[in-house]
């Protein structure tokens, strides 16, 4: 299971989130490879989810994996719950 | 981490601006008068945000502004600047601004650790409220320090 994170510079909000993301998984008890990158390198990478804030995760649709779109990078609860249904599916 | 980085010359509590370019500048006056980054660093970080859309605001009423450490960044960096009054960056679920923590970074690591401090940082409401509410800088740095030992 490979979950990347984008943003448009791949070195700032993608870091955070990725950081949160680990956190959660760990909170969920999943084993997942987690990394971060930016928009531009995504299309590079093949992953089964996708990560990124709304601005930037209209743009990961055409991937080919799974988008989850955050409101709030900050808000664990969110991130919690959508990293959640997207590994259940 | 932060606080080693986040000193009281590089925080400005309710500037005023009129609009979310300004507010940009003045996070990144700070970081240029300490020749922590090139004159071109403000002009990359405003061509990020009209090319990728206001992504960098990143939580209610937070915006984190950055570039690339090839587009001017010379150090490991980090200003904060408080409005006088909340600005829209057009991010339709953050807007509007209150916090604008400007960062440069010279390589794709180096920053990381100041990352990971600025996250708890934000991820505490009640710290995030003093800071948008204060107008004493000390009172900033006292609830920097809190977070500036935490490792990742």
């Amino acid at each position: 299971m490979k979950i990347l994170v984008c943003c448009g510079n791949g070195l700032g909000s993608s870091f955070m989130i990725e950081m949160n993301i680990k956190k959660v998984l760990a909170e969920l008890g999943v084993e997942a490879t987690v990394d971060h990158c930016d928009l531009a390198s995504a299309s590079g990478s093949k992953a089964d989810i996708y990560v990124g804030t709304r601005d930037i995760a209209t743009q990961l649709t055409s991937l080919g994996g799974k988008v989850v779109s955050l409101n709030n990078m900050i808000d664990k609860q969110e991130l919690k719950e959508k990293i959640g249904a997207a590994l259940v599916d | 981490m932060l606080a080693d980085v986040l000193k009281s010359d590089c925080i400005r509590l309710n500037v005023a601006c009129d609009n979310w370019k300004e507010a940009v500048k003045a996070g990144t006056d700070l970081l240029l008068e300490k020749n922590c980054i090139e004159p071109d660093y403000l002009a990359a970080i405003i061509h990020h945000h009209e090319a990728f859309g206001p992504y960098m605001v990143v939580a209610p009423g937070i915006v984190l502004a950055h570039a690339r450490p090839e587009d001017g960044a010379k150090k490991v960096s980090i200003s904060l600047v408080t409005l006088k009054t909340p600005i829209v960056f057009g991010n339709i679920t953050n807007d509007p601004v209150k916090l604008v923590f400007t960062f440069a970074t010279t390589d794709n690591k180096g920053h990381l650790a100041l990352l990971t401090n600025l996250m708890e940082l934000l991820s505490n409401e009640e710290d995030i409220k003093k800071i948008m509410s204060t107008s004493q800088v000390n009172a900033v740095l006292n609830i920097i320090k809190q977070y500036s030992n935490l490792s990742i």
